[in-house]
């Protein structure tokens, strides 16, 4: 059985526990945002694009058998790292899993700050855009 | 005058702070300047002793409060040498202004297939209320295109003047890449066609000496809080033949002369384009700031500005794959750039991690990011209260944060 939404969010606030400092933090950050996948082209398009972004974000939503699979995208590296680490949580899993899920690790990052509050990253529209996919699968 | 540039930023009370654990590096100037002491302190001071409306109450705070409103509006005349008090619009801000000469002056003046003149390097501002009015009157807009270094094409100018040119209105400074405008000039020829000139001077005021009668400007606008001063403050400044012949903008207290349900007269100048309660606090305490300005030499500011800017473009064309947009050989101390292969906004969140306050994006001109092919900028813009060695730690802190994303 794969692993919960709660599990891996206590899998993420224990990574971030080991830095004590936002450089190290910020830097481990950039290396996810590296690490994730570009999304091709093709997905790249106008519907994709999350609004309220001041970069560039595409959100590709897939059902595969019961669960949600996403995939993303975004011009500035430390967004395209924040997605990394909303793609672990919700990835893979169904749409009601999603929909209940209660994301608290962003506050315990101590850069809750940066990463939740500013409209212009756009995480919270990311989070709430990534529900909605959700909800339109579930009521397929 | 030189300028004491440690007991000038004691006076901003804002500079003294630390931000992410780091001493505050303010370089959003463009966006809005902060505000000496004695700004705030007039603020709390209206409202601590001299809170009342004005204009109508004939008690003392009344008295006091229209009197200190009133001086406002006289020393903003002499800030931009207007001809007289009466010809001082205080609104909300640039936008307001603005929209006010697009609502009145544009809409008795605009008709099927006239142009307004804009430029590329408008700000949403100047460009919206323009479209917003023109399509109601099936006017045209036209741009006035700008060159590689950010600097607005003349000859093209030229060839777009002609008698169907009701209007142009172009800013007298770029915010989002420091391009001064050669407006005397553009005003000058405008005016051989008969077009009116609408300046907005949301980035001058704060960096040049402005004098709306020398330059023969026909509209001037710009906001009280680029100008060390509060927010919710703007002004209009028009030539009174103009002012006069505009109908009202928004109905209601203060811009009537006598109403009933036959019909209404309108007040005169200014009150006619002052509907309702002012914002009378912001509006007196933008007095300390004009004040503040006065008291210190402009030129003397001027100069330290153009200095930093000189030190900051020297210090950051050092950092390769760096390229600064706007190299206009007339600008005021902003500096755009990008980085290759970095968005934007990654060196906005890291800069802000180190204390250091610029910024990224589109600064509302997309037109303009959109001639440069850039999903935006990073933007640092000075004023007289930063210092050579702020540009010393940012600098730093930029090749930090490029060395973080590469
Ligand atoms: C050139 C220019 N025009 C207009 C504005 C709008 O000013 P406000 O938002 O104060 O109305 C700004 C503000 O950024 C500006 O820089």
């Amino acid at each position: 059985m794969a692993q919960s939404i709660q599990e891996t969010q206590e899998e993420l606030i224990e990574e971030f526990g080991l830095f004590d400092d936002w450089a190290d933090k910020y830097e481990y950050l950039i290396d996810l945002g590296k690490k994730l996948p570009s999304l091709s082209d093709d997905l790249k398009t106008e519907e994709n694009v999350i609004k309220g972004c001041q970069s560039r974000v595409w959100l590709h939503a897939e059902k595969q058998g019961d669960q949600i699979v996403f995939e993303a995208d975004s011009e500035a590296v430390i967004v395209k790292g924040l997605i990394s680490m909303l793609i672990r949580v919700l990835s893979n899993h169904t749409a009601e899993e999603i929909m209940k899920a209660d994301l608290y690790f962003i506050d315990q990052f101590g850069m809750s700050q940066h990463l939740a509050q500013t409209r212009s990253n756009g995480l919270l529209s990311m989070v709430k855009q990534m529900k909605n996919y959700a909800l339109a699968f579930s009521a397929k | 005058m030189t300028l004491d540039i440690q007991k000038i930023r004691a006076d901003f009370p804002v500079l003294d702070q630390q931000v992410n654990g780091s001493p505050l590096i303010y370089f959003d100037n463009a966006a809005t300047t902060q505000k000496p002491k004695s700004v705030i302190d007039a603020l709390s001071h209206y409202y601590a002793s001299d809170n009342a409306n004005i204009h109508r109450g004939i008690h003392a705070l009344a008295e006091r409060a229209t009197t200190a409103f009133e001086l406002t509006r006289t020393k903003i005349k002499e800030f931009i040498n207007a001809p007289s008090s009466d010809q001082i619009i205080l609104t909300a801000g640039t936008t307001g202004s603005i929209n006010l000469v697009a609502q009145t002056f544009g809409r008795a003046n605009f008709s099927k297939g006239d142009k307004i003149l804009i430029s590329n390097l408008e700000h949403h501002s100047n460009i919206v209320p323009w479209q917003m009015i023109a399509e109601e009157k099936g006017a045209v807009i036209e741009v006035i295109p700008v060159d590689e270094r950010g600097v607005l094409d003349l000859e093209a100018y030229r060839n777009l003047l002609d008698t169907s040119v009701k209007l142009v209105a172009v800013n007298h400074v770029s915010n989002a890449i420091g391009t001064i405008n050669p407006i005397a000039e553009m005003i000058q020829l405008a005016h051989v066609h008969g077009a009116k000139v609408m300046i907005d001077g949301a980035q001058s005021i704060a960096h040049l000496d402005i004098d709306v009668q020398a330059l023969d400007i026909d509209f001037f606008a710009f906001s009280a809080h680029k100008l060390f001063g509060p927010t919710g403050v703007g002004v209009l400044y028009g030539k009174r033949e103009l002012l006069e012949s505009m109908p009202p903008y928004q109905g209601g207290g203060e811009m009537i002369k006598e109403v009933s349900f036959d019909g209404t007269t309108y007040n005169e100048l200014p009150y006619k384009f002052e509907a309702g309660t002012p914002n009378i606090a912001d509006v007196i305490a933008f007095s300390a700031a004009i004040d503040y300005v006065n008291a210190l030499s402009k030129e003397a500011l001027f100069t330290q500005e153009l200095a930093l800017l000189a030190y900051a473009t020297e210090q950051l064309s050092t950092i390769p794959g760096l390229r600064i947009i706007g190299t206009a050989p007339e600008k005021i101390a902003v500096i755009s750039f990008v980085m290759d292969g970095i968005h934007p906004q990654d060196l906005g969140v890291l800069l802000d991690k180190f204390g250091i306050a610029i910024r990224t994006g589109h600064h509302c001109v997309q037109p303009l990011m959109k001639r440069f092919e850039l999903p935006g900028t990073c933007r640092a813009s000075f004023a007289f209260y930063n210092t050579f060695e702020e540009i010393d730690l940012f600098v730093k802190a930029l090749r930090r944060s490029i060395n973080m994303l590469q």
